[in-house]
């Protein structure tokens, strides 16, 4: 993972994600599992969906209006969890959390989420990084729920 | 004579506070305003050297109290030229003035009547009146604007009628600062016999009030945003006016007498509004912060400002054309801005990118939620100044973002560098 450590290749990517995000639509389907959040802080308001068959992540889409920390982070997440298990996202989310607030975690695992490594350098903004995880693990909380 | 060296010498924040290794450059005083050592020394004060209740004891500690304490209310009064300082209540800020309001008025309204309030409202001057609309059917009107989206008192005119009962107005807005004809808009409110009630936090700290004069009906404001203690404002209002008001906060300081049939009765005006133990040191901080701003003189302040403000906009308007500017012909309000490119939510980005060169601005929504529909953008950046800032800082801010367009130019997503 060495050559993610170049801040121009992390720009690159997090530019790429803002103007191309992945996986950013929604569709008017009751078989997926939504949820909006809209952040208390600032103007990012997303909205994401999911659809999860045998504890897989089959279909994750999201949309709104997000800055570009928000965005990109959450396209990348998108493209992280797609097809994993719940359980898989559920250490990725977990990951991604100790790494937003600086403690051990597994940076293979994280791939180019690594990019968001130093948000706590403005905590403000710790939010947009994360609007996306809290969504996720909000939809997996509900899908197990409803289980 | 204003010498601003003088004045910044005053604030510790200034002096030796770093952001991101530079020197801070404070322009989110529309948010808070910094803090003069004066007003961090008479909060310390009464910690150190009399720290005790108000309006309870029988000794002396307890007596100095009492006398710093109500002390402010003739301060205040000076302040804003009302006729006795058995008008001013304190309150924990505009917000909390303006609730009271809303509580207050709520059974001298009734259903049918007319809220009249504007697009470019605070949060905190259109929530209790939405809620009064929900308990108890009032209506909420907002006044007309131009294409620049002021209000003008021909378009004021054009908004009022017989069943407005109540105008509710930001005297200058928290974005655009457009500093409304108050003495116009509360003549005409008089003639349908309403009420005119102005929100002063953004005024008060920039201009002089005069309330008599001015012959408006009530006023909040907060102590903070002129280098006041948070936790502490004032709501106004004419005495006859304000003790008909119906008090919401029921305890300890503001009733006479308390029998078991449950029959109770209450102070009247301030003191009924003033249940509980009060924040004593933030009010004793106000009184100083006022002192400061009078003493320094509110024209002066204005004055400064508006020469800063107007730099600022000349320099922006010829050298950043990327710079979109919302309110360039606003005399001493913030300068409200957006970079094209980066409306919306990136707005935050060029807000980050600003704090990596010391510069403290606010993104977003600025509380005024309204306002999204008449400027066309969920977010824009907000510069706003206070006495304290100088040429220098706005050429500090100026040259920061010209600095960040040009290098977003060669390098889209230069603004995050801070993130890698």
């Amino acid at each position: 993972m060495a050559t993610l450590n170049d801040p121009m290749l992390l720009r690159g990517i997090i530019m790429d994600h803002y103007d191309n995000p992945r996986h950013h639509e929604l569709v008017d389907d009751s078989k997926y599992l939504s949820i909006r959040n809209d952040s208390d802080s600032c103007i990012d308001d997303i909205t994401m969906q999911v659809n999860i068959k045998n504890d897989i992540i089959e279909v994750i889409r999201f949309d709104g209006v997000a800055c570009t920390i928000a965005t990109s982070s959450t396209s990348i997440l998108t493209d992280l969890v797609i097809g994993k298990t719940i359980k898989e996202a559920q250490n990725i989310i977990d990951n991604y959390n100790n790494m937003i607030y600086e403690k051990k975690y597994d940076e293979d695992l994280l791939e180019e989420a690594i990019a968001f490594q130093n948000v706590h350098r403005q905590a403000n903004r710790i939010k947009c990084a994360t609007i996306g995880y809290d969504a996720l693990q909000a939809l997996i909380n509900k899908y197990q729920e409803e289980k | 004579m204003f010498n601003v060296n003088e004045i910044r010498k005053q604030y510790p924040i200034l002096n030796g506070v770093k952001m991101e290794g530079h020197d801070l450059v404070y322009f989110d005083s529309g948010a808070t305003a910094l803090k003069p050592q004066g007003v961090i020394d008479k909060v310390v004060e009464y910690y150190e050297e009399y720290s005790t209740n108000a309006h309870r004891g029988d000794y002396e500690l307890s007596h100095r109290t009492d006398f710093e304490y109500e002390k402010v209310r003739k301060i205040v009064q000076k302040l804003i030229n009302c006729k006795t300082d058995m008008e001013i209540v304190y309150t924990s800020g505009t917000t909390h003035s303006i609730n009271l309001l809303a509580h207050g008025l709520k059974h001298s309204l009734k259903k049918g009547d007319v809220i009249l309030i504007s697009e470019f409202e605070h949060a905190s001057n259109v929530l209790p009146w939405f809620r009064l609309k929900d308990e108890i059917g009032i209506e909420i009107e907002y006044v007309k604007l131009n294409e620049n989206n002021e209000l003008t008192v021909d378009l004021f005119k054009e908004s009022i009628h017989d069943k407005v009962k109540l105008v509710c107005l930001a005297h200058i807005s928290n974005v655009l600062g457009q500093c409304l004809d108050m003495k116009e808009i509360a003549r005409i409110t008089h003639e349908y016999e309403a009420i005119i009630a102005v929100d002063g936090a953004q005024s008060v700290p920039h201009i002089r009030i005069d309330v008599t004069d001015l012959d408006i009906d009530f006023l909040s404001f907060s102590a903070h945003k002129f280098g006041g203690p948070t936790g502490i404002g004032v709501l106004w209002g004419k005495y006859d006016l304000l003790d008909s008001l119906e008090a919401y906060n029921l305890g300890g300081g503001m009733n006479t007498r308390i029998e078991c049939d449950t029959c109770y009765y209450l102070k009247q005006a301030p003191f009924k509004f003033e249940a509980g133990t009060p924040a004593i040191e933030a009010t004793i901080g106000m009184g100083k912060a006022i002192e400061f701003i009078m003493e320094i003189g509110l024209d002066n302040i204005h004055d400064h400002i508006k020469k800063i403000r107007k730099h600022a906009i000349e320099r922006i308007i010829k050298e950043i054309p990327e710079v979109i500017i919302y309110n360039k012909d606003s005399e001493g309000g913030p300068i409200a801005f957006n970079v094209t490119g980066y409306e919306g939510a990136r707005s935050q980005d060029i807000g980050s990118a600003l704090a990596t060169y010391g510069i403290a601005v606010r993104t977003g929504e600025h509380c005024a939620k309204l306002l999204v529909n008449l400027l066309n953008t969920k977010g824009s950046i907000r510069a706003s100044l206070y006495l304290y800032n100088t040429i220098e800082d706005m050429d500090k801010l100026v040259d920061a973002l010209k600095d960040i367009v040009e290098k977003e130019k060669i390098n889209k997503g230069d603004a995050l560098s801070w993130l890698l």
